[in-house]
């Protein structure tokens, strides 16, 4: 009889066990959706405040037309691969910040366009973005590196297993330089 | 590694226990001795409390900002400002944007409240805003934004409300005491307990006058161990802890009081208020540890940004074997360090222009219209202003107001 008490009693134990992991499973999972929506705000938000900075900058910058159109270009790559997956994401990201970078140093050159009260909103918005994206990537890649050790580490890789909880993939941006928000350098 | 902090405040949490104990033994022999009764005792120290706890948890946030003369502002008053708390928001993983309040102040100091994330609120003196640097800043914000991350703001408030009580009911049965003594001798003499009365009236006593001041020893050492914790995740938030140091070290340069600072709210504030220019010693009636030991933790962390870095550099600091932050808190990955930004003029605003950013924003506070005339001289309208129109001084141009 005590036996069978036991076994109850053992049997129940596994399953709040189960559930409580399970649970956690998932809320480390909708963490890291939160966290990749996060991402996804601040990148887009730069899709839209580029096209203003290039429209500020055209008329005082007539002879960068070439740093100009590239991170026009980068931009509309990026936003085209929006849709597919964290690392080949990252890479267009990437370009599009290290474009942008190279606008904004060229932008130092031109005294009247540092003057100009638009230009400064939009540099500070755009400085703000590039750490807002940084920041949520460095949010993200915590959640995910939390998530992943849960889905791979014992015993809730054992839930995750059952359940179906898959791994998840860093934001990673391709070269070590790129990783902070754009800086101005004259070398 | 994000809950895991908020999860584990062991420490901080049997710190506030013992002030609970604290307060209800105050209780238990202060009714023993006034009416016989300790039940009764404890009854009216848990009442006092309960109202303590009510008002504070409305209207703590409230009364502190009010008493601070603190002034919402928007994005668009100061968009750099906005910028780096929603940065730091993001950064923590925080699910709700902090309002932004300024103080119109010289001193330099910030504060952070609210009693859960949802309702939180940051506080920055306008003299301290214009004196930072964005990185400089972006650290004291990440430290203001640990404290509602880390549910100090909370903690802070239940231990402040329980001291808060100890001292209320302390004070006012030692009042009782002074100027009533003949009430207690007389109950003592009607008694016949001989010896049990005077145990009673001793422990009395001696809670009286010794559980203030426990009480405020104990509020003081969980309020330095919420800086250090503090101090960590603005690192591991911002990933330089350069730019919290050297903020710390213009803190620390600057000896302006705040003038609406008081002594219940210093552990909010990012450095102690009260602080005298130069103190250095670590003594244990301090609300924070003191800036130049902090300032040296944050410099020594040479590995990495991760809570694991701070607690060693803390160690090698203090020569000790012992961690200042709970060690779930530490089984961390490597977390690297951001590198320095190139510091270029230009390429955000300098002294100057940060200074004439925040008195702007304060004068539109006040009502103050802000007109740029064609020559670069600014004018400043008067809330009342009727003429449509303003001549510039400097070149006599007509500028409509």
């Amino acid at each position: 009889m005590i036996a069978v008490y036991i076994g109850i009693i053992i049997v129940l134990v596994l399953l709040i066990v189960f559930i409580a992991t399970y649970n956690r499973l998932v809320r480390l999972r909708n963490q890291v959706k939160n966290a990749w929506a996060q991402i996804d705000v601040q990148l887009k938000r730069r899709y839209d405040l580029i096209p203003n900075l290039v429209e500020t900058v055209k008329g005082y910058m007539q002879h960068e037309r070439e740093t100009m159109e590239a991170v026009t270009k980068a931009r509309n790559l990026a936003q085209q691969l929006s849709s597919s997956g964290a690392g080949e994401r990252a890479k267009a990201e990437g370009e599009l910040s290290s474009a942008l970078a190279r606008l904004l140093a060229v932008a130092e050159r031109y005294p009247d366009l540092k003057a100009n009260q638009n230009f400064l909103a939009l540099q500070e918005e755009l400085t703000s973005t590039e750490n807002k994206i940084s920041f949520s990537r460095q949010f993200y890649n915590d959640s995910v590196l939390h998530y992943n050790n849960q889905t791979q580490m014992f015993p809730s890789n054992v839930v995750a297993g059952m359940t179906g909880f898959k791994a998840g993939e860093f934001f990673e941006v391709p070269k070590a330089d790129e990783r902070e928000a754009p800086t101005v350098k004259f070398t | 590694m994000w809950e895991q902090v908020s999860s584990n405040q062991t420490r901080s949490v049997v710190l506030v226990a013992a002030m609970g104990v604290l307060l209800l033994l105050l209780g238990y022999f202060l009714g023993l001795f006034f009416f016989g009764s300790g039940v009764g005792g404890l009854i009216i120290a848990l009442i006092v409390w309960a109202i303590m706890n009510l008002v504070a948890f409305f209207q703590g946030d409230n009364i502190l900002l009010s008493l601070s003369r603190a002034k919402k502002i928007s994005r668009d008053e100061h968009p750099r400002l906005y910028n780096v708390v929603e940065e730091m928001k993001i950064a923590s993983g925080l699910e709700k944007m902090p309002d932004i309040y300024i103080i119109d102040d010289p001193a330099l100091n910030a504060f952070a409240t609210g009693r859960n994330s949802n309702r939180a609120a940051v506080a920055i003196t306008s003299g301290l805003l214009q004196k930072l640097n964005r990185d400089e800043l972006q650290g004291v914000i990440g430290h203001e934004i640990a404290h509602i991350k880390n549910r100090d703001v909370l903690l802070m408030a239940i231990s402040a409300v329980l001291l808060g009580t100890i001292v209320i009911l302390a004070w006012h049965a030692s009042r009782i005491l002074f100027y009533s003594g003949m009430a207690g001798t007389r109950r003592s003499s009607s008694s016949k307990g001989g010896s049990g009365q005077i145990i009673i009236l001793a422990v009395a006593l001696v809670l009286m006058i010794l559980a203030p001041i426990m009480a405020r020893l104990i509020y003081f050492a969980i309020s330095r161990k919420r800086e250090y914790l503090a101090d960590a995740s603005s690192a591991l938030y911002t990933r330089y802890p350069e730019g919290l140091a050297s903020a710390l070290e213009k803190l620390a340069a600057s000896d302006i009081q705040l003038q609406t600072a008081n002594k219940a709210t210093a552990p909010m504030y990012i450095i102690n208020p009260f602080r005298k220019r130069g103190m250095a010693a670590s003594d244990l009636t301090s609300t924070h540890p003191p800036i130049s030991e902090r300032i040296h933790i944050l410099r020594s962390m040479a590995g990495g940004a991760s809570y694991f870095d701070y607690a060693q550099a803390y160690q090698q600091v203090h020569k000790t074997g012992r961690s200042i932050l709970p060690a779930s808190a530490l089984a961390t990955g490597a977390v690297s360090l951001r590198a320095a930004r190139a510091e270029v003029a230009g390429e955000e605003p300098d002294k100057l222009q940060r200074a004439r950013e925040t008195s702007d924003l304060l004068w539109r506070r006040s009502g103050y219209k802000s007109i740029t005339c064609d020559c670069g001289a600014r004018l400043r309208v008067p809330p009342g202003f009727k003429a449509p129109s303003v001549k510039c001084p400097h070149c006599g141009r007509i500028n409509l107001a």
